[in-house]
């Protein structure tokens, strides 16, 4: 398994510390990690999940805009920071499999880029909306 | 492979009788092949002494700087081969995310801080903004890697005559977390240690000193030697002595740790003016 830049490293150790949910993503898609407030969204520990393909994690979930249809891919905020290497923002509802519970969801995800430009791979913060 | 250590001494010169063994240098450490190549890493005031040996017949010199800190900088304006005409002399060291090399170096070698500035220098001097990645130089397989330390820094693994060693003078692998994580891919520095028959680490710390300076980017000697433990490290040399540590102090340290944390690592205090003959056991 490759070394991870220590810009990764350190964007770890930072969101291990923050009381939002953060996942971590390499340039290709692989979930690197995600911290406690997102394991309670998740419902599994990320010591029991490790990292994962990014067609795994969207396995987890049903992704769905107000209408009920299924979120695009190329409208995903992770899918942007990832392959447009720009910030991006959505709402969108997620029904966590097998569960169902059903969340409205705002995502905020941007890229990660590294000393002389590498790009390291994104940043995904969640926030659970809330009426009012 | 020869390693020999021109400085060993952290974030400022330590000079005096109760550090006379260790020594009161900062970070300089000469690399030497056996072909008779060299490297120098790091220009703390330990390059002083070095320059001095290092005539206009040896040719094109390398010098490797893991970042700007001034005790991995200061000896750099008493370097005597800047001031030889025509002596080719290469700098590498890493850029900031705005500025290249040259232009960080020139921060420090012109005034107020330096009376010289880097354009007047008689060398024929090029800088090299270090690529994160391998590359040789005369002979020397070498990789760069960034590694956690406040600022832009890395550090080296060089390959060798079918030897390795690595020098990561400045590192703080526990940074927010309370040990070593888990995983090794996820361990600041640990590829460049991997194996090496050699490792310089840092190991500024003691226990109850690092509790008071976490996030300064350093490492105490007990976690120095779990990092040199878990890359599987032949022998571990002590390094970045912080200038408060007396020889005493020193020798206590590194005893405590070898109770602390015992291995397979053999420790070894890092003191001015040792050398290191590695040799490729295989051959």
């Amino acid at each position: 398994m490759a070394q991870k830049a220590v810009e990764i490293i350190l964007m770890r150790q930072l969101a291990s510390y923050l009381a939002m949910p953060i996942m971590l993503f390499d340039p290709d898609g692989n979930l690197l990690f995600y911290n406690e407030p997102m394991e309670a969204i998740i419902g599994q520990r990320f010591d029991e999940t490790g990292e994962m393909t990014l067609d795994e994690w969207y396995a987890l979930f049903e992704m769905t805009d107000d209408d009920g249809a299924p979120l695009p891919r190329e409208e995903r905020a992770l899918v942007i920071a990832l392959e447009e290497q720009r910030a991006a923002h959505c709402a969108v509802w997620v029904r966590k499999k097998p569960d169902g519970v059903r969340r409205r969801v705002e995502v905020t995800a941007f890229p990660l880029e590294g000393q002389g430009g590498r790009h390291l791979g994104a940043v995904v913060i969640s926030w659970e909306a809330h009426d009012g | 492979m020869k390693v020999r250590l021109w400085g060993t001494r952290g974030s400022l010169a330590a000079p005096g009788p109760e550090t006379v063994r260790y020594g009161g240098n900062t970070s300089c450490v000469e690399v030497i092949s056996a072909e008779g190549t060299r490297l120098i890493l790091d220009a703390g005031t330990g390059l002083r002494r070095l320059g001095g040996r290092i005539g206009p017949e040896a040719g094109r010199v390398d010098l490797l700087l893991t970042h700007l800190h001034m005790d991995h900088l200061q000896g750099l304006g008493f370097f005597r081969p800047l001031d030889e005409p025509g002596q080719q002399v290469h700098i590498w060291g890493p850029p900031s995310t705005t500025l290249d090399l040259r232009a960080r170096l020139s921060r420090y070698l012109s005034p107020p801080l330096f009376p010289i500035r880097l354009r007047e220098l008689p060398c024929a001097l090029t800088t090299h903004d270090v690529p994160l990645d391998t590359f040789e130089i005369d002979g020397f397989r070498i990789t760069a890697a960034l590694v956690c330390h406040p600022g832009p820094t890395v550090g080296y693994r060089i390959e060798a005559d079918g030897v390795r060693l690595a020098y990561i003078p400045d590192h703080e692998p526990v940074l927010g977390a309370r040990a070593l994580p888990n995983q090794s891919d996820w361990v600041s520095g640990f590829e460049l240690a991997q194996g090496v028959d050699l490792l310089i680490h840092d190991a500024q710390y003691s226990v109850n000193e690092y509790a008071q300076r976490v996030g300064w980017g350093h490492s105490t000697i007990v976690d120095a030697l779990a990092f040199a433990a878990r890359a599987g490290v032949r022998r571990l040399v002590t390094f970045h002595h912080d200038p408060g540590h007396d020889d005493a102090a020193l020798d206590r340290l590194i005893d405590e740790a070898r109770v602390a944390a015992p291995t397979s690592c053999e420790l070894v205090a890092g003191t001015e003016g040792a050398v290191f003959d590695l040799r490729n056991s295989s051959a």
